[in-house]
């Protein structure tokens, strides 16, 4: 098996790893440049480009996708305080238990697709976000969150005489920019993983599924074992993503169970582009930005950034402005995602897709200039 | 992989881009080390960091937080007329800046959630250089926040918090709360609501089920049945409830005559106001008049459950209506500023953001280290709650704690309670351990 399928998955490897390892130099100038934000980014990411296998992919939009994202977290801040602080066994732990938890739904869900589908999976997201902010209080301390504490057994640690009181990865702190790159390296292996899903025969199937089931059931193929398969990628993906979170900031708590975190991953790949490898990403860092950055202007920052106005138009400007930003960015990503949809329902990709065509279109109007831009032999 | 047809030219394009991208992290780790202490500031001023909910259904209290903390920055650059910095004994604070840097904030929306609180804290101390991060309006987000600051060798000075953990079982070296907790409200209330109705009482709880809601309702029962109260039911409902009625209709025939109420913020309005127009309050029970109790009482949600609030007995943490010198400075000049008076909320905020200030020109240094120590068993007295102690066996405020009534008739919406009756802090105080949880050691590294 060789590493790439085409030298175009390659150039599209490359660059995207390219811009990914320079996100905190092009970043910086947008405000975003520093390691909390970019972690996000990266941890987003891995759970949009997951739900895209699902959503984008197979064609099962679910609603409870934040369930398995909470149950990651939960596992993997177990596995620091039983274990180890060490990151790789708490995501390997918070993989597994995000692909069993899947599984488990997925066996009740995936009976049902369409509407009923989203519903049921709704319903498990909202009653695993219950069951942890009460019932399971022993497991997940309710409300205030799983923490780590001194006096956790730590097993591994204890044995190895590993000390630190932050994850780590062998002495290296995952806070700041090591915990942005070491989240950098798992989104590229998820990004190529999901890459090389997309090119095989599986990849296929899980298309034509979303195409019609029905007919692709009538050709032979047996459509249910493909859906769960996508159902519990796509769970580990966000069991992962869940561990990722943890890893970066060593606290659990059942907020990200609840519904509006299933629905803004949705929100998430739809903006980007549902069913494309680049779309989801682009979503979740768009998202992650404007409940960042954009939430945090005040009025005092944007005088400071119209001072070029003069004084009345200023205030003027300001004015129209600020119930666009501060506590008012809800309104703006809420105004975005309309024009996305109305207008680019194939998300960000959809537009980038046409510029690019726009582009080769004009150029191939112009016979002569575009044998001016072929490259010297 | 296929290296089949790797050539020179390509081996060294692709090693050259290779060793960039691993050398690329050391350029951003280097710069970052030499410092005294996390986020030291170097230039002529000092930023602060508040981060308070300005979404979601506590951001009207969020929102006035934040306004206090505006006022609190600038009395302490010496704008305005000086607010409580005036009053407030135990202050070395001058009205310029502290340690003369002039102050200046930034402030983001936690939406009162545990993980945006705590990325909108990260960015403000990783990528504006925050010394301190201050604001909360629920224990979660105070809770995550406060761990947050204390693995990032930040202090956190809380915001507004009631449950028991912030101080309890969670507590952490780096943080400090000023707002009191929910077993202060049960030791206050208890006595004051068995002189008014009764000690042959028997209540019925129903509580919000998490952990606020819980240890809540805990200290409530336990502080009325050493009293002689007896409870006659305990009901948990969920989080976000807006129907209550399931919940209320057993209420009447349960046997009890006093129905408490461990909720806050709009279930609490929805509880209490659906409890009111059951006519819970005209009935009698036992040959008693039927009482309705909240134990926690937030001035903005007072006012929106309006007339249902008349005649309540609940605990606040501070009112505008206090009459002593520092409560009437600090009423004063919010009111010039923002045109109505100051709640609890904004109340904490900015008395915790003078707290910290003052413990910084104490201890002449920013450093957690320094400001820990001087904060830690520090008394003082004139910013409206009395003569206060900050315990340094667990980083928790012990003042006096009000009883508070609903207004009869109020003038305006603001005058929707009155003060009922000044607890002692003596009435209200505890073991430092009586939650177990350890403060740890100070951090003062990034």
């Amino acid at each position: 098996m060789t590493f790439y399928k085409t030298r175009k998955d390659l150039l599209y490897l490359a660059i995207f790893a390219l811009v990914i390892v320079a996100m905190p130099l092009w970043l910086k100038p947008f405000g975003a440049g520093y390691p909390d934000l970019m972690q996000r980014f990266m941890i987003f990411g891995v759970f949009a480009i997951g739900f895209n296998i699902l959503f984008g992919m197979t064609g099962y939009l679910s609603f409870g996708h934040a369930a398995f994202l909470g149950a990651g977290s939960y596992a993997a801040v177990w596995s620091f305080k039983l274990l180890s602080l060490n990151p790789i066994p708490a995501l390997l732990f918070a993989m597994v238990v995000g692909g069993v938890f899947a599984a488990l739904v997925g066996v009740v869900s995936l009976r049902r697709s369409g509407i009923y589908f989203s519903i049921l999976t709704l319903a498990f997201a909202q009653m695993s976000y219950s069951l942890a902010y009460s019932v399971l209080m022993p497991i997940t301390h309710g409300d205030s969150g799983l923490q780590l504490a001194n006096t956790d057994p730590r097993v591994l640690d204890r044995l190895f005489g590993a000390d630190g009181t932050l994850p780590n990865l062998f002495g290296l702190s995952m806070h700041g920019m090591y915990g942005f790159y070491f989240c950098a390296l798992i989104l590229l292996a998820c990004f190529y993983f999901s890459m090389r899903l997309d090119n095989s025969p599986f990849g296929m199937a899980l298309r034509a599924i979303k195409s019609n089931q029905t007919r692709m059931s009538y050709t032979g193929f047996n459509t249910k074992p493909y859906a769960r398969t996508a159902f519990i990628i796509s769970g580990m993906y966000a069991g992962l993503a869940g561990g990722m979170l943890a890893v970066t900031d060593p606290l659990a708590g059942a907020e990200r169970m609840q519904w509006t975190a299933s629905g803004e991953v949705v929100l998430m790949t739809i903006l980007g582009g549902a069913g494309t490898l680049l779309g989801p990403f682009i979503g979740a860092v768009i998202i992650k930005y404007f409940e960042n950055i954009f939430s945090a202007f005040s009025d005092a920052k944007l005088n400071e950034i119209f001072a070029f106005l003069p004084d009345g138009l200023q205030d003027f400007i300001v004015m129209i402005v600020s119930p666009f930003v501060g506590e008012g960015w809800h309104l703006t990503l809420g105004i975005m995602f309309m024009l996305i949809v109305i207008f680019l329902p194939g998300g960000i990709m959809e537009g980038c897709r046409r510029v690019m065509k726009n582009l080769r279109r004009r150029s191939s109007e112009h016979p002569t200039r575009r044998s001016q831009l072929k490259p010297a032999e | 992989m296929n290296f089949r047809n790797v050539d020179r030219r390509r081996f060294l394009k692709t090693t050259a881009i290779a060793g960039a991208g691993l050398a690329m992290p050391t350029i951003f780790t280097s710069a970052s080390r030499a410092q005294e202490f996390c986020n030291m500031p170097t230039g002529g001023s000092v930023t602060f960091g508040f981060s308070v909910p300005l979404s979601g259904p506590y951001g009207d209290e969020g929102a006035d937080q934040l306004r206090g903390y505006e006022l609190a920055v600038q009395h302490l650059n010496g704008e305005g007329d000086g607010g409580m910095l005036n009053t407030f004994k135990g202050s070395v604070l001058k009205g310029n800046g502290v340690l003369g840097k002039k102050v200046e904030f930034v402030s983001g929306d936690s939406q009162a959630l545990a993980d945006a609180g705590r990325a909108t804290s990260n960015r403000m101390i990783e990528r504006d250089g925050a010394i301190m991060v201050t604001g909360s309006v629920s224990s979660a987000e105070a809770i995550a926040v406060q761990s947050l600051c204390s693995d990032k060798g930040i202090i956190y000075m809380a915001g507004l918090t009631h449950s028991n953990d912030t101080t309890g079982k969670d507590k952490r070296r780096n943080g400090f709360r000023h707002f009191f907790n929910a077993y202060m409200s049960g030791q206050a209330l208890a006595p004051v609501i068995v002189d008014a109705y009764g000690a042959d009482r028997r209540a019925y709880h129903i509580t919000a089920d998490y952990n606020w809601g819980w240890s809540q309702e805990e200290s409530i029962v336990e502080a009325t049945e050493s009293l002689g109260w007896e409870t006659a039911e305990r009901v948990l409902t969920p989080l976000g409830t807006s129907d209550y009625s399931q919940w209320l209709t057993p209420v009447a025939n349960s046997g009890a005559d006093v129905l408490v109420l461990n909720h806050y913020g709009n279930d609490m309005a929805n509880a209490l106001t659906q409890a009111v127009q059951f006519g819970l309050r005209e009935r009698q029970a036992n040959g008693k008049n039927f009482e309705i109790v909240v134990p926690m009482f937030s001035d903005l949600n007072a006012q929106a459950a309006g007339d249902a609030v008349k005649d309540i007995l609940g605990t606040a943490n501070w009112m505008w209506k206090l009459e002593d010198e520092g409560t009437q400075a600090f009423v004063r000049s919010f009111g010039q500023a923002y045109g109505h008076p100051p709640s609890q909320s904004a109340h904490t905020g900015y008395v915790q953001a003078l707290l910290y200030a003052n413990a910084c020109e104490r201890a002449g240094t920013f450093n957690p280290e320094g400001v820990v120590e001087a904060l830690e068993d520090f008394e003082f007295d004139g910013l409206g709650d009395g003569p206060t102690l900050y315990r340094g066996g667990d980083h928790q405020c012990f003042k006096q704690v009000l009883v508070v009534k609903g207004n009869e008739d109020p003038e305006d919406r603001f005058d929707i309670q009155d003060v009922f009756q000044v607890v002692d802090s003596e009435q209200i105080l505890y073991e430092d351990d009586k939650w177990g949880g350890e403060l740890g050691p100070i951090r003062s590294q990034c």
